[in-house]
């Protein structure tokens, strides 16, 4: 049954389908709902629901249930998230499957509650400190929010790792239908690590220190194997019209949707737009981009930032194409028109020119 | 033949990592006792600190896990979350707990947690070789207040559990120290207590341990001893501040 839901309350429907019974949180807009709605839903399924009192807080509780072998999950926005970042570097040394949700807001410093996609570094080059990575998921609707959320606990638990869902306060406060599909599940080794009191076996110790010269090194290289496995197995996009395109746009989230009118208004003309949404955000689809760069005129990145993953993009096409940005910030959303615009002026052959203008509403 | 002391079963067999006099092996040794003597070893998770104590875990033979620097109460929370009938213990330093985990400690207080606390009091920031704690005397010289803690530039000692008694949440609050083998005695009876308050669904625990760091007050194990009696418990008064079980 399809329910009208806020891309926040899907997020929190989702974890309690996929089994989420223990949940942290400290207020901050834009990501309200999501709390809100977890404290109302959590005592109902017989799960934990706690207001912690900060992020950091939060994020620690969400350290204790996944070592104690829960499904745990924190929900924040972007300054909340900053002070998640400590937690996240202990989770992630420490291999702990959970779930963190950041509905980003504008930037830097306390910013503005309007949507953006300022934290992308943040988000997939790490955040804390040290040598690691989460997976990070990029929704663009209501329902793959759901979806998304759903497969991110069992990513967590199948690699051992936080996964971040990164989204913004217009995927979170957009309503939209949502259908919660129960999904079959995955093969997920038993968690014989979790702190379950040492009854009849040896003692589990969770913990990310290693004193001992030559340890810490072996232990990252373990991570850096487990990384590499997930870039190979991982990896989502959704690739749209990029077939024959002359010019392919790379744009996730909000950013995406816009872009997506984009190649739909531009489709019956003779020069084809293409779009690659990446939904996994890391892994970066780093395949599908550098074919791509193969063939096409250029490449478009289109965000919500000053220009963050059109590094990622830039890394992957290795200078076989120009890749060219074009970015609003501090709440600014891209215009479709402003999107053509920017076609326009970069695409060197360009035979719809005219018709391009005329889309976008200048001629 | 009776053997009337011996090495408790889940203290593990190996050298710590301690300095000579130093109070954290006596209290890791006091908790390793009574999990023996209850036979809660299959029921019971600790978390270690940063500090000092760092490798508590690998001292004592339970689940333990890892905490960020202060975050000690906000893990064993979501820890009991899981496993309410398990005992839940957080060991931590006075840096760890009263200064930059302040607000983990006073929330988890006032929550209530069902969870034992054990914070080993020793004035010093051990770890990082001999800093200015919150709990530093006044008069104290450390590596950071060279001509002694002044309370104008440095502010005064925090008596955490003074602090925490007008929580509500707070159910049992003792501070015990080290100084003497019957002061030891009395410091494994607070922590008994402790658990006994956790397994009875009592709440919040914490015991202060006034704990000697001879290495980073410059002094040899005696005089260490001697500093608690006569100066740190003069700040830091012994004694019970808040329990459930007594009427007032
Ligand atoms: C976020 C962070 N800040 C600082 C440190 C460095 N550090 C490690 S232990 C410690 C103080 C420990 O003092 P205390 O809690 O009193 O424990 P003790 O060593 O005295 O037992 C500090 C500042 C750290 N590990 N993490
Ligand atoms: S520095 Fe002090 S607290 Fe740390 S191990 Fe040595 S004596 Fe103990
Ligand atoms: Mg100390």
């Amino acid at each position: 049954m399809k329910q009208l839901l806020t891309g926040n309350e899907a997020a929190a429907e989702a974890a309690i389908v996929a089994g989420c019974r223990y949940y942290y949180g400290y207020p901050i807009t834009p990501q309200n709902e999501l709390i809100n709605y977890m404290s109302i839903r959590m005592p109902q399924v017989g799960g934990i629901f706690v207001q912690a009192e900060s992020e950091i807080a939060a994020i620690s509780m969400v350290h204790g249930s996944a070592a104690a072998g829960g499904r745990a999950m924190t929900s924040s926005s972007s300054p909340g998230i900053s002070l998640k970042q400590e937690g996240i570097s202990y989770l992630a040394g420490s291999e702990l499957p959970c779930v963190i949700v950041n509905i980003q807001r504008g930037g830097p410093g306390l910013g503005d509650i309007s949507a953006s996609q300022a934290d992308y570094f943040q988000a997939v080059k790490g955040g804390g400190h040290g040598d690691y990575h989460t997976i990070v998921l990029a929704p663009s609707s209501v329902q793959e929010m759901a979806d998304l959320v759903y497969d991110a606990f069992d990513l967590a638990d199948k690699y051992r790792i936080p996964v971040m869902i990164l989204g913004d306060a217009q995927i979170g406060q957009l309503m939209e239908p949502v259908e919660f599909h129960k999904k079959p599940k995955r093969n997920i080794p038993p968690k014989n690590w979790a702190l379950t009191g040492a009854e009849g076996r040896k003692r589990n110790i969770v913990k990310s220190f290693y004193p001992v010269k030559g340890q810490l090194e072996e232990f990252n290289a373990c991570l850096q194997r487990k990384y590499k496995a997930i870039e190979e197995h991982e990896v989502r996009y959704e690739a749209v019209n990029t077939h024959k395109a002359d010019i392919v746009l790379v744009a996730y989230g909000t950013s995406a949707r816009i872009c997506k009118e984009v190649v739909r208004k531009s489709r019956r003309l003779e020069f084809k737009v293409g779009l690659v949404r990446p939904i996994t955000l890391w892994p970066f689809p780093k395949e599908i981009i550098r074919k791509i760069s193969e063939r096409v005129q250029c490449i478009l990145t289109v965000e919500m930032s000053a220009g963050q993953m059109v590094e990622d993009v830039r890394l992957a096409v290795e200078g076989r194409c120009p890749v060219h940005f074009y970015g609003r910030t501090g709440g600014g959303v891209p215009t479709s028109s402003e999107v053509i615009k920017k076609i326009v002026e970069v695409v060197p052959d360009n035979r719809a020119v005219n018709t391009l203008l005329q889309l976008a509403g200048v001629k | 033949m009776h053997s009337i002391y011996e090495r408790p079963k889940t203290f593990i067999d190996t050298a710590t990592h301690f300095c000579p006099g130093c109070g954290h092996g006596i209290v890791l040794r006091l908790i390793a006792e009574i999990i023996d003597a209850w036979g809660i070893r299959g029921k019971t998770i600790g978390l270690a600190p940063v500090g000092c104590s760092v490798l508590a875990y690998n001292y004592l033979d339970i689940d333990m896990c890892e905490a960020a620097h202060g975050r000690p109460p906000a893990v064993a929370t979501g820890i009991k979350r899981v496993h309410p009938d398990h005992i839940v213990f957080a060991y931590q330093g006075d840096g760890d707990l009263a200064a930059i985990g302040t607000a983990e400690i006073i929330h988890a207080a006032n929550r209530g947690e069902n969870i034992t606390f054990i914070f080993v009091n020793n004035a010093i920031y051990g770890m990082t070789n001999g800093q200015m704690a919150p709990t530093t005397l006044l008069g104290q010289k450390t590596a950071t207040t060279p001509s002694g803690r002044d309370a104008i530039n440095y502010g005064n000692p925090i008596r955490v559990c003074e602090l925490l008694s007008v929580l509500d949440g707070t159910s049992y609050l003792e501070r015990v120290s080290l100084s003497s083998p019957e002061n030891i005695r009395k410091t494994k009876k607070a922590l008994e207590k402790g658990f006994k308050t956790q397994r009875e669904k009592k709440g919040f625990s914490l015991i202060e341990i006034l704990s000697p760091c001879p290495i980073y007050w410059r002094m040899d194990a005696n005089e260490a001893m001697r500093y608690i009696d006569e100066e740190m418990s003069g700040t830091f008064p012994l004694g019970v501040v808040k329990d459930w079980e007594s009427k007032n």
